[in-house]
C-alpha cells in the first residue's frame, strides 16, 4: 500500500485512508470494502474500463445483479445515486458520486471464447477479463459459477433505437473518478480489461487506482 | 351430486387415489407428447414436450441437439423467462451479456443467438410472431413482488420469478449460484436515449416464439410477470410449450451475420469433438 500525500485528496469522498493501490494494466484486483467505506476508482489515463463485480462478503451467492439493479431504477445506465442490487433486491453499493455521467451494465467481461466470435479466431490466446476474474476469484474461493454480468466502468454502450448496441468511444478522461459507498460488508472483484480490439480501452489499456476511505 | 368416496382403508385408499388420473385440465403435461391434440403439421410423431404451464408456475426439460422449442403466449398475458444450461455440463449457460453484444442487438428476433459464455450457441431464435421480449431487465424477485402484488414467495398467488427459477434449478442439482440473469419472451422493454427502460408489454394472443437448440441443454423455464409489468394485479396468464425433433434444420439458420457463423462453427466443433463416431452415425 503506498500512501500519498495527495491520497485523501483523491478520494471523492473524504475520510481517512485505508487503502489506496493500483491496479496494473491488464490486471485483476479484489478487496473487501466494509459496510460504511467508499471506494474511489480514479481513470488515471482516461478511457480504461473497469470490469467490476461486487459480492456479499460474507455470503458469496449473493452477488451483483445486472438485471435486478437496471430494473429497480428503470435505467440502463449507472451514474450517482445508482444502487448496485443483489438478486434479491438488496443493495450492495451505491455510486455516490460520478465524474462521467454514464456506466455500462450490459457489455458483460470480455473472454478469449466470445473474442474469437467478436473478432476472430486470432484473438483466442489475447488477454480477456474473464481470465482475471477467474485468476483473483480463485483467492477467494470463487469460481466459474459464481461470475454474472458485471459493471464495466468508465465504458460507454449506447442501445440505438433499433436496438442497436455496442462499445464506443469512452466518456472519460484522465483523472475522472467515481466513488461507491459498501451497504454492506462487500467483496468487490476487478479486472481492469486488457481488451484491445475496441475502443473500450482506446485500444490501449493502462492503470487504474483504488482508493478507500472511512468516515472520521 | 356428491360423490362420497371413503378412504378409511388402504385398498380404499388406493381406489380413491386412482379414480382421479385421467382429468384433463389446461394447466398440464400430456405424455407421451404425441398425444397432444394440436401438434405442428407434421410433426406428431417427433414430439418430445407438451406442456401449459399456468402463470406464476414453471417447469423444466433437457432437450437434445437439434430440438425445436415453441414457446405460445396463449391469452396474450405469459412471460416465458428462460435459463438454459448446457446439459451434458452446466457449469456453461446462457450469458446475457454476450448474447445481446456480440450480435450487436439488445432486442431479440429472429436470427438472434442465445449464447452461452463459452462462445458457443446454445439456441436460436427460428421463428417469433411476438417481437416484445427482454434480455436486460431479468426476472422478479420476492421483495419486488411483495412491493408491488402483497407477496412473492414460492406457493403464493404473485410468485417472483427468482422463487420459480431457484426450484426449478434445484430439480437439475443447480444452485442459487449457478442462476445467472435471465432472458424473458412475450412481455417487450425498450431503452430510451438516455437508458430510460419502457415496458411495451404483450404482443397479444397466441403469440409464438420458436428456439432451435444447438446442444443438448437444460431449459428452464419460469412463467410470471415481468418486473416492468405496469399492471398493478398479477394477472399472468397460460404458456404453452411444445417441442419436437428437428435436426435438419441446423442446417439452414437464419442468421449470415459472421458473427453468429464463428458462434456456429465453435458448437458444431465442441459438438463433434465430444461426440463419437457411433453417435453421430446414429
Amino acid at each position: 500500500m503506498t500512501i500519498t500525500a495527495d491520497t485523501a485528496d483523491l478520494a471523492l469522498v473524504p475520510g481517512r485512508v485505508v487503502l489506496d493501490e493500483i491496479v496494473g494494466l491488464r490486471g485483476p484486483w479484489s478487496a473487501v470494502v466494509v459496510a460504511g467505506d467508499v471506494l474511489t476508482i480514479v481513470d488515471l489515463h482516461g478511457n480504461q474500463a473497469v470490469d467490476t463485480l461486487v459480492y456479499d462478503a460474507a455470503d458469496h451467492t449473493r452477488r451483483y445483479s445486472a438485471a435486478a439493479t437496471v430494473a429497480a431504477q428503470q435505467n440502463l445506465f449507472l451514474s450517482t445515486g445508482s444502487v448496485l442490487r443483489d438478486a434479491d433486491g438488496e443493495p450492495l453499493m451505491t455510486l455516490v458520486a460520478d465524474e462521467v455521467g454514464n456506466h455500462d451494465t450490459v457489455g458483460g467481461a470480455c473472454s478469449q471464447e466470445s473474442n474469437t466470435l467478436r473478432y476472430g479466431h486470432h484473438t483466442k490466446h489475447q488477454h480477456a477479463c474473464v481470465e482475471n476474474f477467474l485468476i483473483e476469484g480463485a483467492k477467494w474461493g470463487l469460481g466459474k459459477r459464481d461470475l454474472v454480468s458485471n459493471i464495466n466502468f468508465f465504458m460507454n454502450v449506447p442501445v440505438e433505437a433499433d436496438g442497436t448496441l455496442g462499445i464506443v468511444d469512452g466518456l472519460s478522461a484522465p483523472g475522472k473518478r467515481l466513488a461507491i459507498r459498501a451497504e454492506r460488508d462487500v467483496l468487490v472483484l476487478v479486472s481492469n480489461c486488457p481488451q484491445i480490439n475496441n475502443p473500450c480501452n482506446g485500444f490501449d489499456p493502462t492503470p487504474v487506482r483504488m482508493i478507500v476511505t472511512r468516515g472520521e | 351430486m356428491t360423490e362420497t368416496l371413503a378412504t378409511a382403508t388402504t385398498h380404499a385408499a388406493r381406489a380413491h387415489a386412482r379414480a382421479q388420473a385421467g382429468t384433463v385440465t389446461d394447466a398440464m403435461p400430456i405424455v407421451p407428447a404425441s398425444s397432444w391434440p394440436a401438434p405442428p403439421s407434421g410433426r406428431a410423431a417427433s414430439m418430445t414436450w407438451a406442456e401449459t404451464v399456468p402463470g406464476g408456475r414453471y417447469t423444466s426439460k433437457v432437450l437434445a441437439r437439434g430440438t425445436r422449442l415453441r414457446l405460445r403466449d396463449v391469452h396474450g398475458t405469459a412471460c416465458a423467462n428462460i435459463l438454459l444450461f448446457r446439459a451434458d455440463a452446466p457449469h456453461e449457460r446462457l450469458n446475457v451479456a454476450d448474447t445481446v453484444k456480440v450480435p450487436w442487438q439488445a432486442y431479440l428476433g429472429v436470427g438472434h443467438p442465445l449464447l452461452s459464455d463459452q462462445g458457443r450457441v446454445l439456441a436460436t431464435i427460428v421463428a417469433d410472431t411476438s417481437g416484445r421480449h427482454d434480455a436486460l431487465c431479468g426476472t422478479t424477485h420476492v421483495a419486488g413482488n411483495t412491493a408491488k402484488y402483497g407477496e412473492g414467495s414460492l406457493h403464493s398467488s404473485s410468485p417472483a420469478g427468482r422463487e420459480l427459477f431457484t426450484v426449478a434449478a434445484a430439480k437439475h442439482n443447480l444452485q442459487s449460484r449457478d442462476l445467472p440473469p435471465s432472458l424473458s419472451f412475450f412481455h417487450g422493454v425498450r431503452v430510451e436515449e438516455d437508458g430510460s427502460l419502457v415496458s411495451t408489454g404483450n404482443a397479444g394472443p397466441g403469440a409464438v416464439v420458436d428456439l432451435l437448440i444447438h446442444l443438448p441443454v437444460i431449459a428452464l423455464i419460469a412463467n410470471t410477470a415481468h418486473p416492468l409489468d405496469p399492471n398493478p394485479e398479477f394477472t399472468t396468464g397460460s404458456l404453452e410449450v411444445l417441442a419436437w425433433r428437428a435436426p435438419g434444420e441446423l442446417n439452414s439458420l437464419p442468421n449470415t451475420d459472421p458473427e453468429y457463423q464463428r458462434a456456429v462453427l465453435n458448437t458444431d466443433d465442441a459438438w463433434a469433438a465430444a461426440t463419437s463416431e457411433t453417435e453421430i452415425r446414429r
